[in-house]
């Protein structure tokens, strides 16, 4: 039998606002442990929350960004259960009236590009931190267990897609480009090592062109886009081996290890745990009036699936539009004031995602102090265009203009880089050269004609490099042959 | 008349003139709680140390020309359930013992602001689940008009204090008739305000949607004093009022003629004692001989309010007093597991009826009830509010007794809990619509326990409601203290 794997995936946001989402302390990755917290994100008694208005424009920013419709009123619940870094015993979040609902993202695998539907996008604040320690930090084992209520409080948004998804690279795909949304708005740090992005899946299979849902697995844990896609891999092929064996599988929550590459049940059925929601009596229902919500969709930049769209538009392939579109915004900047300024949108994407790129890699600069303007992309365009340098030379150019020596034309004449362009000097090297090697032009003589290679080779190192090696070719077969 | 005796509006007159000073009232109100604490124990902490030098500071500002209004320099009481930066705070449990907050509640710090004395923290039912002071882990308050008896609840100790004269006013929360019915039990006025208007940070919440803080007082123009200090928008609190305030100062003196006094027709009958109807059908006639039209009003819904929120209630208390695991403060049961440890601590930290409480709350919440418990609480509680809005269409303001009964025995209902919740029939519509609702003392019956009357309003209606109850106050000219054998200082 054929099957068909169904996948949905929850993806939590940490927001960068400054402060929680419902008191003023910071929000503050690696700070030391409890410093940032106060009577309200301690759950002390007596406090109340209050919520964070930027984080909720946030929320409806990701929402609009996902093609969701924003809902007028929203209501906070609280979700009941006991843990020991769950301050109040219950964590205020969002149950039947999220903030948005019903969106999309269009995800694009292998060249097949499919609509991967929203459900919804909802508000809700962190935990604190456990660290378990004793006994390889497992919970079961652990002999104590420390508590850091830094994170407690900060505003999460929870976007939660429909049981779209067929395949883990689809999967993996669908994570990355919602990052890549988050990540353009500024919403958050969108740092998955620091768990400011997280993710769990619902992993179920069924025989291809069944209709209902299968068994349906979540599977948490994963902390790269490489492990998710692994864990959805792994545990589909484990679902089809199960049934296959003629075996049942159970609703369940299972966790994925990295290490040996498998996941393993947690042993908490789905569906056991009753969080008694129920409105959350200390908060107003929010309620996102038409007029700001359009104050937020206005304020929405460019996102990457319109900005590759453009791209292509302006006559970058698709890959070159894909790679550049994910660039650093600054890079992007120099992309667009260099097409401002006249250069080719082809040959400046080129050096960006290329050479300059790399020079970011191996220099580690930050690409916001990347010393270079569209206008002198554009002028190094231009250079090449008009021969003044050579394309191999022209490297050397970007890499003087780079390390602040000047515009290209002016690094160009420094380096002593500008190509011959006088005939007769190109003439009289030539001269030279043949005077200096009569056994190759004997060698031509007698039929062997790569010899010129061998001769090219020589004009251009007394040339330094600046003559234009086409032209010297031409010229060389030209003499040898008179 | 005696220093303790005085209200906040006389106390402020003499201090004013320089014929007494803030400490001292203090020291009167001092020495009166260490003559009755022994029998009423109305008080879990007194800060003698703390509230002598705040009353050395106020006589300090009065002296230099600052004058902070008319609290300045009133020693009054909070309830144990209102956070004081450095004070013992316990809502009565033992979950919360030796509990020091590290800030104070709004209207802690409003208090200190207006200039008033703190004197102490007084005693309540254990999270302010109770009618009759006796859920208190730390032992029963008793009514200094008969030391048998219960001072009401939850505010019991706050009654207790202003009746006998250890604090000139006190503050109470009112979830379902905390402050209106002790009140009543001791024969001083208790309001609680429009829901929203009293920043509720750092109140130990019992029922979010429920509580409210409000004063306890010996006379009407008192609880208008306090409740003007206390009340008005707090940022920490998103459910606080931000729009424009009533004026319950206002219409004090402005008598009753030409309003209209709904007389509310359910609230009597079976259960009520016949000197309360007697008290309160009395109170009435005097209303309409003085120029108030009134009627009977029926409001069908206030038979179900009870049930409704029996269930409002627990829900919420089930949700707010998860907090109290024994991870972060309070007392920590032993246990190996993280579960086991919250699970002793609750069992041991938590009384009876909290108990009880947050296991029917859990329940009513549960799937598969929620719609027949919550659920269909929420909708009577909404229909209650149109009940509510259907009669103050044609009346300005609801009258009833506040409680069905005086004072009651002390230990009399303890073991029946049905009987316990009754003691709130009067008082729980106003907590399920928001409302305001003021008892105000208007005569003794036969044992000599006093009778109190409600006047309820709508919505931010305090200042017609305060009107009427200044006039009930006036056409009552209810006078009498209690007598308590006072025990030498
Ligand atoms: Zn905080």
């Amino acid at each position: 039998m054929t099957w068909e794997s169904v996948i949905g995936i929850e993806v939590h946001i940490e927001l960068s606002t400054s402060s929680k989402m419902f008191c003023g302390c910071a929000v503050e990755f690696g700070a030391e442990p409890n410093t940032n917290i106060c009577p309200v994100c301690l759950g002390l008694p007596g406090a109340l929350p209050v919520p964070n208005r930027k984080a909720i424009e946030w929320i409806m920013a990701i929402g609009l960004a996902l093609n969701c419709e924003v809902s007028e009123r929203s209501v906070f619940h609280r979700k009941n259960y006991f843990y020991a870094d769950l301050p109040k015993g219950y964590q205020i979040s969002q149950f039947d009236i999220p903030v948005c609902h019903d969106g999309y993202l269009d995800v694009t695998v292998d060249g097949e590009t499919r609509r991967i539907e929203i459900e919804r996008a909802h508000m809700e604040e962190d935990t604190g931190k456990s660290t378990h320690v004793g006994d390889g930090g497992r919970i079961h084992a652990a002999e104590s267990t420390l508590l850091d209520f830094n994170r407690s409080g900060v505003p999460l948004v929870e976007v939660v897609s429909r049981p779209d998804i067929r395949s883990a690279a689809e999967a993996r795909a669908y994570a990355q480009d919602l990052r890549a949304v988050v990540a353009e708005l500024g919403a958050s740090d969108v740092r998955l090592e620091e768990g400011s992005v997280r993710f769990d899946a619902n992993v179920s299979i069924r025989p291809e062109g069944a209709e209902g849902l299968g068994t349906k697995v979540e599977v948490k844990n994963m902390n790269s886009f490489r492990s998710l896609e692994r864990a959805v891999e792994y545990e589909i092929e484990r679902q089809i081996s199960v049934v296959e064996a003629g075996g049942e599988l159970t609703q369940e929550t299972r966790h994925w290890d990295e290490e040996a590459g498998v996941t393993h049940s947690m042993r908490i059925k789905e569906g056991s745990s009753d969080y008694r929601y129920f409105t959350e009596p200390d908060l107003a229902p929010m309620v996102m009036s038409a007029s700001w919500v359009d104050e937020v969709r206005v304020g929405l930049p460019e996102l990457p699936a319109e900005r590759k769209a453009r791209y292509s538009n302006e006559g970058l392939d698709s890959d070159l539009a894909g790679v550049l579109s994910s660039s650093p915004v600054e890079v992007r900047d120099i992309f667009e004031a260099a097409t401002a300024a006249g250069a080719d949108h082809r040959r400046a994407a080129n050096w960006l995602v290329g050479e300059v790129t790399a020079w970011l890699r191996r220099t580690e600069t930050d690409p916001a102090k990347l010393p270079l303007g569209g206008e002198q992309l554009a002028e190094l365009v231009e250079i090449v265009d008009e021969g003044v340098v050579s394309s191999s030379a022209a490297k050397v150019v970007l890499e003087g203009v780079l390390q602040g020596e000047g515009s290209p034309r002016e690094v160009a004449e420094a380096r002593d880089l500008v190509q011959i362009s006088d005939m007769s000097a190109i003439e009289e090297i030539v001269a030279k050269v043949l005077a200096d090697n009569p056994e190759a032009v004997d060698s031509y003589a007698a039929g062997e004609e790569k010899v010129v290679g061998f001769l090219v080779g020589q004009v251009m190192t007394a040339s330094r490099g600046k003559a234009d090696p086409k032209l010297v070719s031409e010229l060389l077969r030209k003499k040898l042959s008179s | 008349m005696t220093l303790h005796e005085l209200t906040i509006a006389e106390a402020g007159e003499r201090l004013r003139a320089r014929e007494v000073s803030s400490s001292d009232l203090l020291e009167a109100a001092l020495d009166r709680a260490s003559r009755t604490e022994a029998q009423l124990h109305a008080y879990l902490t007194i800060d003698r140390e703390g509230a002598r030098e705040a009353a050395r500071k106020a006589d300090a500002d009065l002296a230099d020309g600052i004058d902070h209004g008319p609290l300045h320099g009133v020693p009054v009481a909070l309830k144990d359930n209102m956070c004081t930066r450095g004070v013992e705070t316990t809502a009565s449990s033992q979950i919360l013992a030796g509990y020091i907050p590290p800030y104070d509640a709004t209207v802690t710090r409003k208090l200190k602001e207006a200039g008033a004395v703190i004197v102490g923290k007084t005693n309540l039912d254990e999270f302010a689940m109770g009618s009759s002071t006796e859920n208190s882990a730390y032992g029963t308050s008793y009514n200094p008009w008969d030391i048998g008896r219960v001072p009401g609840g939850s505010s019991g100790g706050s009654a207790a204090a202003v009746a006998i004269g250890s604090a000139f006013a006190a503050l109470g929360s009112d979830t379902g008739g905390s402050i209106r019915q002790p009140a009543s039990l001791t024969g001083v006025v208790g309001m609680k305000p429009t829901y929203g208007t009293v920043s509720r940070y750092g109140l130990i919440a019992f029922a979010s949607s429920l509580d409210q803080i409000g004063p306890l007082s010996r006379s009407v123009q008192d609880a208008a004093l306090m409740l003007e200090a206390i009340w008005g928008h707090d940022p920490l609190d998103a459910t606080s009022y931000s729009g424009s305030y009533p004026n319950p100062s206002a219409a004090l003196d402005d008598g009753v003629s030409g309003l209209k006094v709904g007389v509310v027709k359910e609230l009597a009958g079976e259960g009520y004692e016949p000197a309360v109807e007697t008290a309160v059908s009395a109170m009435v006639d005097k209303l309409s001989d003085a120029g108030a039209a009134v009627v009977e009003v029926s409001l069908p819904t206030f038979d179900i309010a009870l049930s409704a929120y029996y269930l409002i209630a627990p829900a919420e208390a089930s949700a707010n007093l998860a907090r109290f695991d024994g991870v972060r403060y309070g007392h920590r049961g032993e246990g190996a597991t993280t579960e086991k440890l919250m699970a002793r601590t609750r069992a041991e930290g938590f009384g009876p009826e909290v108990t009880r409480r947050v296991l029917l709350g859990t329940y009513a919440l549960s799937a598969g009830y929620y719609d027949a418990f919550y659920g269909q609480a929420q909708k009577v509680r909404s229909a209650i509010q149109e009940d509510f809005s259907r009669a103050y269409g044609s009346v300005d303001v609801l009258v009833s007794p506040t409680s069905p009964t005086v004072a009651f025995e002390a230990g009399a209902r303890v073991d029946d809990p049905l009987a316990m919740y009754l003691s709130d029939i009067c008082t729980i519509p106003s907590n399920l619509a928001g409302h305001p609702a003021i008892s105000i003392p208007i005569g003794l019956d036969e044992q000599i326990l006093p009778i109190g009357f409600q006047v309820m309003a709508p919505a931010l209606g305090e200042t017609v409601m305060f009107q009427v109850a200044a006039t009930v106050e006036s056409l009552a000219g209810f006078t009498e203290r209690p007598v308590l054998e006072e025990l030498a200082s």
